[in-house]
């Protein structure tokens, strides 16, 4: 397999194409399937009733709030380094998706407090790191949008996002660093301290959530694309191809 | 079924997480799709005018 053919946009673009249905749709089998062990086959916790079913959604949307953060950092390394058009681009579709899933971390984290703890905001370091992160990436994309060169707004783009991953780990370890009202995570390799459904239904939505990421940024890298590349003839081939 | 709605009290909460990831998943979807249109368009008038040329 070469991988560096897929790495201009050109051949990127039919390949991007051809993935999408299958991450979709395994996205939407799972979700199903999770919203069945979440809402319905799961048992009411004996502590907190069925208020814990947010879990369900805000472990999933949290893992992938700081997960697509790293690989937009990544993509602007590489961008930053080789000055490759494609992972400038990569970084650039990422941000929206991952400003979407730190803001449902929030959201659900914070209905979740409410009921269990009684306050729908602390300024504990957990949920203070995770709403800088949702800044992190507002703030790339509002950057982007004040630069009109495009090969400019790459590089300010990356060296911002490339800097902000120092969040990532604070976030991730804030609840070891700091007391915090955030309780301490739920998952650590080799324990849980979840009932095993409880588990598998959250593992499932996370692949769910995994899946949906890499359609939905995978069809935003594809408009990115025609956004950037039009006027070039390869571009000019694939609307003949679909007119 | 009024029992599952009403989610042991915690309805508001629940729903609430719920409803709000659902209605955030769905307008990325539908922007993304308006955005890919445009682009599209966009793209088509480009080429339109490059082939006049």
């Amino acid at each position: 397999m070469h991988w560096y053919r897929y790495s201009s946009p050109a051949s990127f673009y039919p390949f991007a194409g051809r993935m999408i249905p299958w991450f979709a749709w395994a996205a939407a089998i799972l979700t199903a399937i999770g919203l069945v062990i979440g809402l319905a086959i799961a048992p009411t916790d004996f502590q907190q009733g069925d208020a814990y079913r947010i879990i369900f959604i805000h472990v999933p949307a949290a893992w992938m709030s700081m997960f697509l953060y790293l690989v937009m950092a990544f993509w602007s390394a590489l961008a930053l380094g080789f000055n490759t058009r494609l992972s400038a681009m990569m970084a650039q579709a990422l941000a929206p998706t991952g400003a979407l899933m730190t803001f449902i971390a929030l959201w659900t984290g914070s209905l979740w407090g409410r009921p269990t703890w009684g306050t729908y905001w602390a300024w504990d370091a957990r949920m203070t790191s995770e709403l800088i992160l949702l800044f992190l990436y507002l703030g790339v994309i509002a950057l982007r949008n004040a630069i009109d060169d495009p090969r400019r707004a790459d590089r300010a783009c990356a060296i911002l996002s490339i800097v902000g991953a120092i969040n990532v780990p604070i976030i991730y370890y804030s609840v070891k660093w700091w007391n915090t009202l955030h309780q301490g995570a739920s998952v650590r390799p080799g324990e849980s301290k979840m009932a095993t459904i409880m588990l598998v239904g959250m593992l499932v939505m996370a692949l769910a959530a995994w899946f949906y990421a890499i359609a939905i940024v995978l069809a935003r890298v594809r408009v990115i694309i025609v956004e950037r590349e039009r006027g070039t003839a390869w571009v000019a081939e694939i609307l003949r191809a679909r007119a | 079924m009024t029992d599952f709605l009403a989610m042991g009290g915690y309805a508001f909460y629940v729903w609430g997480a719920y409803g709000v990831t659902a209605l955030a998943l769905v307008t990325e979807i539908l922007s993304l799709r308006a955005r890919r249109r445009a682009a599209l368009a966009e793209a088509q008038v480009t080429a339109t005018a490059e082939a006049a040329r």
